[in-house]
């Protein structure tokens, strides 16, 4: 079986110590983590993370069994990238002198669709939000003028199905 | 006027008003609530305000000092095995808490219900490396099934609650409750509500009928089928469902080392054990079935060995409570998930009643093959030193075979489980999946006092005896009349076998220079005894089951006896050595 990105989609309670128990799956199984974003989902007090591997899909299926046993953890989904709508965001800080003395960068910027989020007589930050190749090809082109910082998140996700976390958490209330 | 228990008194002084009480008192009268009339444990600085409380409420609960905190996890995991109920084991901070890893990650693996309840530094303190901290919540997540640290007195309730809860329901297993020192001195107004479910947490998932009903048409149709059983029929109190559906099916049973008890030995359907030292038939014949039951269990590498060649020819049906179980190691043809006393009772009426009286005798002719190559040896030997299987004989000619048996890990536990008569379920308490030496003792200590009208004989090996043998003198302070009988034969007698076997004789670290355990046992003023001939087994072993008091006994036997059948590692269960 070929190995695959796979997008795990996990909606869980928002418990301390929450993240160590999932990420202690992975590290059991020496599986890395490509990225791992957690943030607020679409259900009030209910969490999710988003996380990428790459992995055969028999072996992604076994962790989401194994995050679904976790007894914090409401449901668990994997997808692929066909799946899936996603998006990372980029932030590159450039000296500001190359702004005004390079002006091929201000077609750079303008190509590739980016913002300038802040500008300072120092330094100013551009944002990128796309598909990897997308923010990576803004690194390759302003890498030359000297970045000073550059940070990517991981990916954010949502899936092209339905999740229906809502009737899963009212089934859990009249089983239990 | 009616008898109350413990658990509706607790319960009624504080159900309608709440009263303001210190965290440390919450923590007694949470346990009390759940009807926990027994604790094991260890005190320490970070824990006291709970030790002070024990000590005001020690005519209700009874607090166990065991002599390691390790030692505190496996006599609740006795205690949990034989009772079925949750066993409790309480330490300190930092150390107190490290050292009850072991037994949690056994529980774990073994699925017992079990609560650890651990004090931790001020919460001020968290994170400053102060005096006995250690970030036990990190420590113990991967082998919990559930942790939590609590930092306000007044979370003690409802955690408390969800803990016993989670630790029981569902697939049992441990929870960890981590305590600061500052939550057990507040007061707050306490009130218990017990837990009766977690939104995020389905313990038992929704039995399918249309799954039962095309079992139930392959079990008819089968013309080999072969049952193999584990825990889950002793922890969903299956037992009788369990041998319904043997008998009116007719089908030859085995089981894994943790569902032993769960039928009697001597039920005529039951053929033995699976796995690497399991019986010559079942494993041979795991790979002619044409149907595989397999009913709680989880299909450990220890039962299948290559998992390429296991069971290829079969189909298989998987009864598991446990959904993160079906397909992890054997893919099930028809997965049955739920409580298996459910699904069994699902499942009788539409299976008919047969007898595989032809395949049956298959078993019985392999039977023949291993009394001849094995059992005969290990049972009645031309050697002259004494054999660990004629000491089990003779402990089951004075139990009768109604004994609990304790057993901790290696030789002396194959030869224990292989030849042990049982009459009851429940009967059985060895570490399986983790394989803890030295966690018989204490083990055998909690399981006589979750069973305390039954006769408990733990059967250890010289090197995991010395594991956790100050566990002698919680023995002693309780006066548990354990029965123990250490087979001393001066190695880590498994790990000779492999080295015999796999390492060209070179027996690297594995000869043991043993102390007098007489001497030792009697330091702890025990009744001991010691037997090195053949001559004088049978009294000896009379005289330790006579007695009503702890008793230990041992007897020394063959030094370079190895344990057969054998499946090699990662050979095919019909790969099994007989020599």
């Amino acid at each position: 079986m070929d190995k695959t990105s796979y997008t795990i989609s996990i909606y869980s309670e928002n418990n301390v110590g929450l993240l160590n128990r999932i990420s202690a799956i992975f590290l059991k199984r020496h599986i890395n983590i490509e990225s791992l974003t957690t943030s607020q989902s679409e259900i009030k007090d209910v969490f999710r993370f988003i996380i990428i591997v790459n992995v055969e899909e028999d072996k992604v299926k076994k962790l989401i069994k194994q995050i679904e046993k976790q007894v914090d953890v409401i449901k668990a989904y994997y997808h692929t990238d066909e799946e899936t709508i996603f998006q990372e965001s980029a932030l590159y800080k450039v000296k500001s002198s190359a702004l005004f003395e390079e002006r091929h960068i201000q077609n750079i910027i303008k190509d590739s669709h980016a913002n300038i989020v802040t500008v300072s007589p120092e330094y100013f930050v551009i944002e990128k939000t796309g598909f990897r190749n997308e923010t990576d090809r803004l690194y390759h082109d302003l890498a030359p003028f000297g970045l000073l910082q550059f940070v990517r998140s991981g990916r954010i996700s949502v899936s092209k199905s339905k999740m229906g976390i809502s009737e899963i958490l009212k089934q859990f209330k009249t089983n239990n | 006027m009616t008898m109350r228990t413990k658990e509706q008194i607790a319960l009624q002084e504080v159900k309608s008003e709440s009263i303001k009480i210190s965290g440390a008192e919450a923590v007694i009268r949470c346990l009390l609530a759940e009807g926990v009339d027994l604790i094991y444990g260890y005190p320490g600085g970070a824990i006291m305000p709970v030790y002070d409380e024990l000590y005001k409420f020690q005519d209700q609960l009874n607090h166990v000092l065991t002599r390691h905190e390790q030692g505190a996890t496996h006599a609740a995991q006795g205690y949990a095995r034989t009772s079925g109920k949750v066993g409790v084991a309480i330490a300190t901070s930092g150390p107190g808490a490290t050292n009850l890893v072991t037994g949690i990650a056994d529980a774990q693996i073994d699925s017992t219900p079990m609560v650890c309840i651990t004090g931790q530094v001020g919460s001020h303190l968290l994170g400053s490396d102060a005096f006995q901290e250690t970030d036990i919540i990190g420590i113990s997540t991967p082998v919990t099934k559930w942790n939590y640290q609590i930092t306000k007195a007044s979370e003690i309730p409802e955690i408390f609650a969800k803990a016993f809860y989670i630790a029981r329901s569902g697939r049992p297993g441990p929870v960890l409750i981590d305590i600061t020192k500052d939550a057990q001195f507040d007061n707050f107004d306490f009130k218990y509500q017990k837990c009766t479910g977690v939104r995020s947490y389905q313990p038992v998932p929704v039995l399918d009928h249309e799954s039962v009903e095309k079992a139930a048409a392959m079990i008819n149709q089968a013309k080999k089928p072969f049952i193999v059983w584990g825990q889950g029929v002793i922890l969903g109190a299956a037992e009788n469902e369990f041998k319904d559906f043997v008998e009116k099916t007719g089908i030859p049973a085995a089981w894994t080392i943790l569902g032993l008890s769960a039928l009697p030995t001597a039920h005529p359907l039951n053929v033995g054990m699976v796995g690497m030292h399991g019986n010559y038939g079942p494993n041979l014949l795991t790979n002619e079935c044409d149907l595989l039951i397999a009913i709680g269990m989880r299909f450990d590498d220890r039962v299948t060995g290559d998992l390429n060649t296991y069971a290829k020819q079969a189909k298989i049906i998987h009864f598991e409570i446990d959904p993160a179980e079906i397909n992890k190691n054997v893919t099930a043809d028809v997965p049955i998930l739920g409580n298996c006393r459910e699904s069994l009772t699902a499942l009788l009426p539409l299976v008919e009643k047969k007898s595989h009286s032809l395949w049956l005798e298959r078993f019985h002719e392999l039977m023949k093959v291993e009394v001849k190559e094995v059992i005969d040896k290990d049972l009645r030997p031309d050697k002259e030193g004494l054999s660990m299987g004629e000491v089990i004989a003779a402990i089951n000619k004075h139990t009768q075979g109604d004994a609990v048996l304790v057993t901790d890990v290696g030789q002396h536990q194959m030869v224990a489980c292989r030849y042990t008569d049982f009459v009851r379920s429940r009967s059985n308490v060895t570490s399986g999946g983790l394989g803890t030496m030295g966690f018989a003792l204490p083990a055998a200590l909690g399981a006589k006092m979750g069973a305390p009208e039954r006769e408990v004989v733990a059967v250890i090996g010289d090197g995991g005896y010395q594991m956790t043998i100050q566990e002698l003198g919680t023995i002693f302070q309780t006066q548990a009349a354990v029965k123990i009988v250490v087979l001393n034969n001066e190695f880590l007698g498994m790990v000779r076998q492999w080295q015999q076997l796999f390492f060209d004789k070179r027996y690297a670290s594995t000869e043991m220079v043993n102390p007098d355990f007489i001497t030792i046992a009697k330091g702890y003023y025990l009744d001991a005894k010691k037997v090195d001939k053949r001559d004088d087994l049978d009294a000896a072993v009379a005289e330790m089951i006579a007695s009503d008091k702890p008793y230990f006994l041992e007897v020394r036997v063959e030094k370079e006896d190895n344990v057969f059948p054998m499946i090699p590692t990662g050979a095919s269960v019909s790969d099994i050595r007989l020599k």
